[in-house]
């Protein structure tokens, strides 16, 4: 299986956008939305079957028993997340700034801290004979969303293990969902806008998937909004090696296509055009027929 | 509580909606202020403020290192660790700073003394002066997973400075944009007026009344006829401080890297009636709390 992964550092430069095109151009039979604090891939892909849903265990979090507690204050002391709180004379665990670490049941000396299993999300399967689309949202406020990317990948690989292709939406930013999110992927394809905060943010996402070792591309969503800016980050892939796979233009039919709920390659429109080239170019690299720039 | 006591945190869900901008320009207007950048996955609020010169400071995370002299091989922290960050082989203990999360219960597990603890550099704030806003920028090194102790260390440096203080949330809702709302009196929900932003606006919805915290809705890149947000919030009685249309003009000077009130006379009259309402919210919560 070869894995599509779509980044692109800042948020709103089209991510979503791009891997619903791109699951429609390729009826990919596996696909998976890993940006698991804000899931939008399912609202546009189409399934109107119900997910199978199963829980998301993160690390078990810490409860204190009132009843053997000596409070003796050593758990507060201990925890280095400050979520031990002492409320009048009874200590309470906030299990939104637990991590799940036992210390404080470790040094307890009374015995009065328990490790709970503690729910920190929903993981969904949208499956039939042919496709599998794996998917899952974090509860509000909880952390190890690195853990639930890489329980979402795996969920999308036993459903659709021999899938030629999988397509992959990835997170913003630069941490842990992504670092999780890059693991096991042959190529990242960056979305990228010609703002200064795109380009800015386009630098630090080609930097760490560079640290992991993953090959990238870049195509350039919204070119037209600053033809300056678009030409600075042609020349700057230049530099690190990088292919272009293409330019897309603003179109306002993008805003209305995805409200309807469809793909942009399902309407005769120019961004949909223009990410068809994106598509048969970045495909083309995935599967080697061209190496595409001279990537180190 | 007055404009100047106040804290506002401007947050979204889903990335690209404007936070920055919002921020940025809302810093701006205000002035004096602070500005804090709390996205330090991806800082970008200083391009906007552009300071000629800005101080750093490092910080640093606990990191467990290892005295293999001492160590005899018993693997109780690595039974310990919960989050797999430590492993035992034939060349000794290792460990792995990625995953670790400085909880420093290897550490107290050790019946050897073999494990101790020193600083290991994970991202920097910068801090600056622009005409009269102060700015605070986290930037996370590349490769580190979590920002959360590099936010910890800008709220505690915010309270010092020129208030209003006005943080720039990193998307999503997880724990990053728990820690950077701690502090706020109150929260400013940005949503544009698509099917994503609308899904996302309901999941900080629900954090901010998780934490309990006061809030009004933003609505930018606003389009004529497009009514999918405006009802979202009708319907849940979410009060609307603000609409910001969507205009190739705002758009040209966002992607230069120009501050748009300072340019453009309507874009900071918008501004400064947010600026408002916003005082009057946090005013009229305060009655109604005392």
């Amino acid at each position: 299986m070869k894995q599509l992964l779509i980044l692109s550092g800042k948020g709103g430069t089209g991510k979503t956008t791009m891997a619903s095109a791109f699951v429609r151009l390729s009826k990919a039979r596996a696909y998976a939305d890993c940006d698991v604090d804000a899931p939008n891939l399912h609202l546009t892909v189409g399934w109107t079957k119900e997910p199978k849903r199963s829980h998301y265990f993160g690390l078990p979090r810490a409860k204190v028993d009132p009843d053997l507690c000596i409070r003796c204050d050593l758990c507060r002391q201990y925890c280095r997340f400050g979520s031990v709180i002492l409320e009048g004379s009874n200590y309470r665990v906030d299990s939104l700034a637990c991590e799940g670490c036992g210390v404080c049941e470790f040094v307890c000396p009374a015995g009065a801290i328990s490790m709970e299993p503690h729910v920190d999300g929903e993981l969904m399967l949208y499956s039939d004979a042919k496709t599998a689309f794996s998917t899952a949202k974090l509860n509000i406020g909880s952390g190890t969303s690195g853990l639930l990317v890489t329980e979402v990948k795996k969920q999308m690989r036993e459903s659709a293990g021999t899938a030629p292709l999988a397509i992959i939406d990835g997170s913003p930013g630069i941490g842990c969902p992504v670092i999780a999110s890059l693991s096991g992927v042959d190529l990242v394809l960056v979305v990228t806008e010609p703002s200064i905060t795109g380009m800015n943010d386009m630098t630090r996402i080609v930097e760490t998937a560079r640290k992991f070792g993953t090959k990238t591309v870049v195509c350039i969503n919204k070119c037209d909004t600053n033809m300056e800016n678009t030409r600075c980050i042609a020349e700057l892939c230049r530099g690190w090696g990088l292919a272009l796979v293409g330019l897309i233009p603003f179109d306002s039919e993008v805003v209305k296509t995805v409200n309807a709920g469809l793909s942009i390659v399902d309407v005769d429109c120019q961004a949909g055009e223009a990410v068809r080239s994106v598509f048969e170019k970045t495909m083309d690299i995935l599967f080697g027929e061209n190496e595409g720039g001279d990537e180190q | 509580m007055g404009l100047s006591e106040l804290k506002v945190a401007v947050l979204s869900g889903k990335g690209g909606t404007g936070k920055t901008f919002i921020t940025v320009n809302l810093a701006a207007v205000a002035g004096p202020s602070t500005y804090v950048d709390c996205d330090v996955e991806e800082p970008n609020g200083h391009l906007f403020f552009k300071p000629e010169y800005a101080a750093e400071e490092i910080v640093t995370v606990k990191m467990p290192v290892v005295d293999q002299r001492q160590c005899t091989g018993c693997r109780k922290c690595v039974d310990f660790c919960r989050f797999g960050a430590l492993a035992y082989s034939n060349s000794g203990l290792m460990i792995f700073a990625d995953i670790c999360h400085s909880c420093g219960g290897c550490m107290l597990i050790c019946p050897e003394g073999a494990l101790s603890e020193n600083e290991k550099p994970m991202g920097k704030v910068r801090k600056w002066v622009a005409e009269n806003v102060h700015g605070l920028s986290g930037i996370l090194n590349i490769g580190e997973p979590s920002g959360v102790p590099l936010i910890h260390e800008l709220l505690s440096d915010m309270n010092d400075r020129p208030h209003p203080v006005f943080i720039d949330c990193p998307p999503g809702s997880a724990c990053a944009v728990m820690e950077s709302i701690k502090e706020a009196d109150y929260c400013v929900l940005v949503s544009e007026p698509t099917l994503f932003g609308v899904h996302n606006l309901q999941i900080v919805w629900e954090l901010v009344r998780l934490f309990k915290k006061p809030f009004g809705v933003v609505l930018n890149k606003v389009l004529p006829g497009e009514a999918m947000a405006e009802s979202f919030c009708a319907e849940r009685g979410m009060h609307i401080l603000a609409r910001i249309p969507f205009t190739q003009h705002l758009g040209l000077l966002n992607s230069q890297g120009s501050i748009a009130v300072r340019e453009d006379e309507d874009t900071r009259a918008v501004f400064l009636d947010l600026l408002k309402a916003i005082s009057k919210e946090v005013h009229c919560e305060a009655t109604a709390h005392s």
